[in-house]
């Protein structure tokens, strides 16, 4: 930390290219220059053929959209009750968590703490990040911290199993069904919504765009030689 | 002989996991920071194939136990009766239910076995420096990646089950040990996934290639 109060990036920092065009395919990392695609169209490496960069129309925009929607989805999804059976004169309901603190109360604390990231922290998060991100990326140069949050992203995704949990509670759905009268609730109503709001999130989110934008971690610490930045975001 | 330098790496230049910027390194450096977002830089994952195997054989071990034991138990007043997954299948196998039974099936013993296998076909052709249809493992490697998380599927069948049939004393059911067994392979193949780097399928070839230009 310096008198400012930042946090000093390690000095091990890389040196930016003088060629912004420059990139590296994720799967095969060959060295090659990104060609400007038109939005709605993408590129790929001419090697292995994975596609590096998919531009989309007004990304940010329906990306918003989208994401406050998935938010108030997910806000319902957790709060009302998602199933429910009668059996013999008998009720017994569940929403998302509860069955997560169920297998706690059953001694299943691991697997429960696993169920309940799975189904409701990681998709909160990974709603949460996404929409402080695009809410900031607003800015015609959006804050470093938004790199930081961008950079969490990822992980949230990865673990946030809401279709994965959707499928299982159909086939828990058809077991039980055999032997009792089940209620679907409207969180699972609006699980079925959120299910396809979170797919169209993620295709029409495009992070280059705000990668091209944001304020660079190192700024702070290079300005008196600038030979780091070489490179200006081009609109 | 000079092969033509094709990747970033031999450039000396690194490729932010993070960001997709490509910087170069201060002379001498291996490890370093992304200068746009601050993350980590390495040419390659660290200790990639020994951290994906050691998942691997973690996965592997557990594998067992989590079909061999009991995930659920359910009690009745005629006494209590556990069921592992492949029972769960069979039991979910009706005229109108097959296919569901099917998708347990596929997602619940299939891929987990299936993603243990090909991770470790892609561990030993790069161990072995292979250069053979690189293109091809390396498509392997993202459909490991896509598929992986359905496995889960089950996980979330037993939970909810659990949730909801809690009418005692008229019937109850109770997570048993296979689940927590089950859990660890899905997180452990996850992670294992997590750990390997695919730019090491194509390393081999790129230092011997010659027809590409």
């Amino acid at each position: 930390m310096n008198a400012e109060g930042e946090i000093v990036p390690r000095e091990s920092a890389n040196q930016a290219l003088a060629d912004a065009a420059l990139t590296a395919c994720p799967s095969c990392d060959l060295l090659q220059r990104l060609p400007s695609v038109a939005p709605g169209q993408s590129a790929c490496c001419p090697r292995c053929g994975t596609v590096l960069w998919r531009r989309r129309v007004e990304s940010l925009n329906r990306t918003l959209a989208l994401t406050v929607a998935a938010a108030i989805l997910c806000l319902i999804a957790n709060t009302v009750p998602m199933l429910g059976l009668t059996v013999v004169g008998r009720e017994s309901f569940t929403t998302v968590a509860g069955g997560a603190k169920k297998l706690w109360e059953n001694g299943q604390h691991t697997v429960a703490l696993l169920v309940f990231f799975a189904a409701v922290l990681a998709p909160a998060l990974q709603i949460g990040l996404l929409l402080l991100v695009l809410l900031a990326a607003r800015r015609k140069r959006p804050p470093a911290w938004v790199g930081l949050l961008l950079r969490h992203l990822p992980f949230s995704r990865t673990w946030s199993m809401i279709e994965v949990m959707l499928l299982g509670v159909l086939v828990a759905l058809t077991k039980i069904a055999d032997y009792a009268t089940v209620i679907p609730g409207q969180a699972l109503f609006a699980l079925f919504a959120l299910v396809f709001v979170l797919a169209a999130m993620q295709s029409t989110f495009d992070p280059k765009e705000i990668w091209d934008r944001v304020e660079w971690a190192e700024t702070e610490t290079r300005k008196p030689a600038t030979g780091g930045r070489t490179m200006e975001a081009t609109a | 002989m000079n092969a033509p330098k094709l990747t970033a790496m031999q450039h000396g230049l690194q490729r932010c996991e993070t960001c997709g910027l490509v910087s170069r390194p201060a002379p001498g450096k291996e490890e370093s920071c992304c200068p746009r977002c601050g993350g980590e830089l390495i040419f390659r994952k660290t200790k990639s194939l020994e951290r994906t195997l050691a998942y691997l054989i973690a996965a592997a071990i557990c594998y067992l136990p989590a079909n061999l034991l009991p995930v659920i138990t359910s009690t009745t007043f005629s006494g209590s009766e556990s069921d592992t997954i492949m029972q769960g299948v069979v039991l979910l196998w009706s005229p109108t239910g097959w296919p569901l039974s099917l998708i347990v099936l596929v997602a619940s013993i299939m891929i987990p076995s299936a993603k243990i296998a090909a991770l470790l076909y892609l561990v030993i052709t790069v161990r072995r420096g292979s250069i053979k249809s690189p293109g091809q493992r390396v498509r392997l490697y993202r459909l490991v990646e896509i598929i992986g998380r359905w496995s889960m599927v089950d996980v979330f069948v037993d939970t909810f089950t659990v949730a909801l049939i809690q009418l005692q004393p008229l019937m109850s059911v109770q997570p048993a040990p296979g689940l927590f067994f089950f859990a660890a392979v899905v997180v452990l193949t996850m992670l294992a996934v997590e750990s390997f780097d695919p730019r090491l399928i194509w390393d081999p070839a790129s230092s011997k290639e010659v027809s590409y230009v």
